[in-house]
């Protein structure tokens, strides 16, 4: 899960990670009111998780109340890049003499943690990766031992950071590793992290990614959650316990396994070719077991997004046999008749591995009017194109 | 032969007195796996019924170890637990645990890969959140269905369970050494790489598939690694073409950030090592056919 940067400078607050005063607001009211409080020159920034929002108009500075208002007026509501701004975030400002660039990250290929440190800062730090390589300075992070005193020494030395500042910098690195840790970040990312002219070190930006798998550890992170930015469908699929991200096309995908799944988007696409361009509408795993019950939830969501024109149901009966698939399949399909849905999209059924013929022969047997069996995966698919593409 | 599990493993399960532990115990017992027993401190001492099978329960790895002869292990933990589980393991140097556990923070995975790794590495770990290892007719450690399919020349590495059991299936006429599912996490113990490694100098393996997906650069680093070292045949499949950038995709590792992680990259790195990769998961295992019959 990624952080708006009003979220991550509270979380960097609560390590004792040196921030500027500031809050939220997502009225002009409240941008005021919190002007009003904070006094003097504050900044108004859009809160988005994209990067750009400055060049887009989503960052201003205000010296008089009326300007915050002008300018929180004019940034929430702002579409940027797809997103629309919800929040404006004020903090006081800061003067600046230097900009770093500093953060903590999963390293997936390497299977630890990681330290990018550059005193390039305020800049995209790929772009200093490209430009500047030498400035940029790569350590890896044991997970048993962590960031000790000694070792944010040893970062401040060889990312060549100015010795009058090597106290306040060892702290923040030391802090903002126990945020890390504490909090299960993937990702904790100060750009910039700022010099002022009285020697001050400060965090201006905070990008943090969360381990979504860590969420049972932190209860106390759950406000994080953005349930208005998360679409219904995804809301209520997530309610249900799926996994189900939605997509753009017209055909419902239902399948078990994140791999066979993902397999499944892919081959529908490349049967969509051949019928209008139709594309997956989700991706919905209902996980290994495909029971009925979890059948019939994972229907009851694909087929009340209303842009499904007709659903693909790809099913591997490993540990459940495909037996129990279909009857899971036609029980579903009662399971919504009894709580009054209105089910009329056309379902493509394909069914394969243990006890496949059995179940295929369950399904041919009840007769369903909405349900075709096919027997592979890439005629399946290109039946359930066919069929959104009718429907359309 | 077969790859890092055979019919010389004794295997135990951690977390085998929990529902899924005791129904997947069952099935790798009725598959002809060796199970010598299980782990929970709290059952210590106990035994449980399987079928007729009476197995002990220990306190601890070692314990399991010392007593049985154990040199493999099933953990079916759960997440907020397996941690310690895994680390147990690696303590008792056990030579193999397979971690089937799907939904552990990363930060827990990446502590116990980095103190298997200062413990000399004695310890194969594969997983979390992974199907285990078949070695059909051998033994079967894990989740993967014992019945698609049996003993065979074809190896495979996957990250997915089911694209697993799809392309055991659609080749299980001929018949597979070993299928490695290595898990969809970020952080994995047993890599692509490793098992591409051991497929090459098992005999018993004359070709290989490997199954990919969006996410990471184990691919690309796997196809690097073929190039320069496997000369046996290896045919790939990439999941995720038409993934969105940004959304994970079931499986936590499976996110495209950027340029990076992308399905086009994989398949490109992996025709550019040689690898013939199929669009579908059919094709795939016709284009594997095609292979075994030109062998």
């Amino acid at each position: 899960m990624d952080l708006y940067e009003y979220q991550g400078r509270a979380l960097f607050a609560r390590h004792g990670v040196p921030v500027l005063d500031g809050g939220v607001a997502t009225t002009t009211q409240e941008a005021v009111e919190l002007a009003e409080r904070l006094g003097d020159r504050v900044v108004v920034k859009a809160q988005v998780k994209v990067g750009g929002r400055g060049k887009a108009g989503g960052v201003k500075l205000a010296d008089t109340v009326d300007e915050v208002s002008t300018h929180a007026q004019n940034i929430l509501g702002m579409d940027i890049k797809g997103h629309t701004v919800e929040k404006v975030m004020l903090t006081v400002t800061a003067d600046i003499d230097e900009e770093y660039y500093f953060s903590y990250l999963l390293d997936r290929a390497n299977r630890t943690f990681l330290c990018i440190a550059s005193t390039a800062g305020g800049m995209e730090i790929e772009e200093v990766a490209h430009t500047a390589p030498e400035k940029v300075v790569k350590l890896p992070i044991d997970a048993g031992e962590g960031v000790t005193p000694e070792i944010a020494n040893a970062i401040v030395t060889q990312a060549g950071f100015p010795e009058d500042l090597r106290d306040q910098l060892v702290d923040v690195f030391v802090k903002l590793w126990g945020a890390f840790v504490a909090e299960d970040a993937t990702l904790v990312e100060v750009n910039p992290l700022v010099r002022t002219p009285e020697g001050k070190v400060l965090a201006l930006d905070a990008k943090v990614t969360l381990d979504e798998n860590a969420d049972f550890r932190h209860p106390e992170n759950a406000e994080f959650e953005d349930k208005a930015a998360v679409d219904p469908l995804e809301q209520r699929a997530k309610d249900s316990g799926l996994n189900y991200v939605k997509l753009d096309g017209s055909v419902g995908i239902i399948g078990n396994g994140a791999g066979l799944v993902m397999s499944t988007l892919d081959v529908v696409s490349y049967a969509g070719e051949g019928h209008g361009g139709v594309k997956p509408a989700n991706f919905l795993d209902i996980g290994g077991g495909a029971s009925a019950a979890v059948m019939a939830n994972g229907l009851e969501v694909v087929l009340s997004d209303p842009q499904v024109k007709a659903v693909f149901v790809n099913i591997f009966g490993g540990i459940t046999a495909c037996d129990e698939v279909a009857r899971g399949i036609l029980g579903a399909l009662q399971t919504l008749a009894d709580r009054g849905e209105d089910v009329t999209k056309p379902l493509v059924a394909r069914i394969d591995g243990n006890n496949a013929e059995e179940g295929r022969k369950i399904l041919a047997d009840a007769n369903h009017p909405l349900i075709t069996v096919v027997e592979t995966m890439d005629a399946a698919a290109d039946k359930a194109a066919e069929l959104a593409n009718k429907g359309a | 032969m077969a790859i890092f599990l055979n019919e010389n493993s004794k295997v135990i399960v951690q977390g085998m007195t929990g529902s899924e532990g005791m129904k997947h115990t069952r099935r790798m017992l009725k598959a002809g796996t060796e199970i010598v027993g299980g782990v929970n401190p709290r059952k210590a001492g106990t035994k449980v019924d399987v079928d007729g099978v009476s197995l002990p329960v220990f306190a601890s790895v070692q314990e399991a170890i010392a007593e049985t002869g154990a040199n493999a292990s099933v953990v079916f933990v759960p997440p907020a637990f397996s941690k310690a589980a895994v680390v147990e393991a690696i303590d008792a140097e056990i030579e193999l645990v397979i971690v089937i556990t799907e939904g552990i923070p990363v930060h827990d995975s990446v502590t116990f890969w980095n103190y298997a790794e200062s413990k000399g590495g004695k310890t194969r770990i594969v997983g979390p959140n992974c199907p285990g290892i078949a070695s059909p007719g051998k033994s079967n450690a894990g989740i993967t269905p014992a019945d698609i399919t049996g003993t065979g020349p074809i190896g495979l590495v996957s990250k997915s369970g089911t694209l697993t059991y799809q392309l055991m299936y659609e080749l299980r006429d001929i018949g597979f050494s070993t299928s490695v599912g290595i898990g969809g996490d970020p952080v994995i113990g047993t890599t692509h790489i490793d098992c591409l490694r051991a497929f090459e100098e098992d005999p018993e393996t004359k070709a290989i598939v490997m199954i990919g997906e969006i996410g990471g650069d184990a691919e690309e680093r796997a196809a690097e690694f073929i190039k320069n070292n496997v000369t046996k045949p290896v045919v790939g499949y990439i999941a995720g073409f038409t993934a969105p950038e940004g959304k994970t995709m079931g499986h936590a590792g499976a996110i495209i950030s950027g340029s990076a992680g992308t399905a086009e990259s994989k398949q490109a790195a992996l025709e550019a090592a040689g690898v013939k990769v199929g669009k579908t998961p059919s094709e795939t295992a016709r284009l594997m056919r095609e292979v075994i019959e030109n062998l």
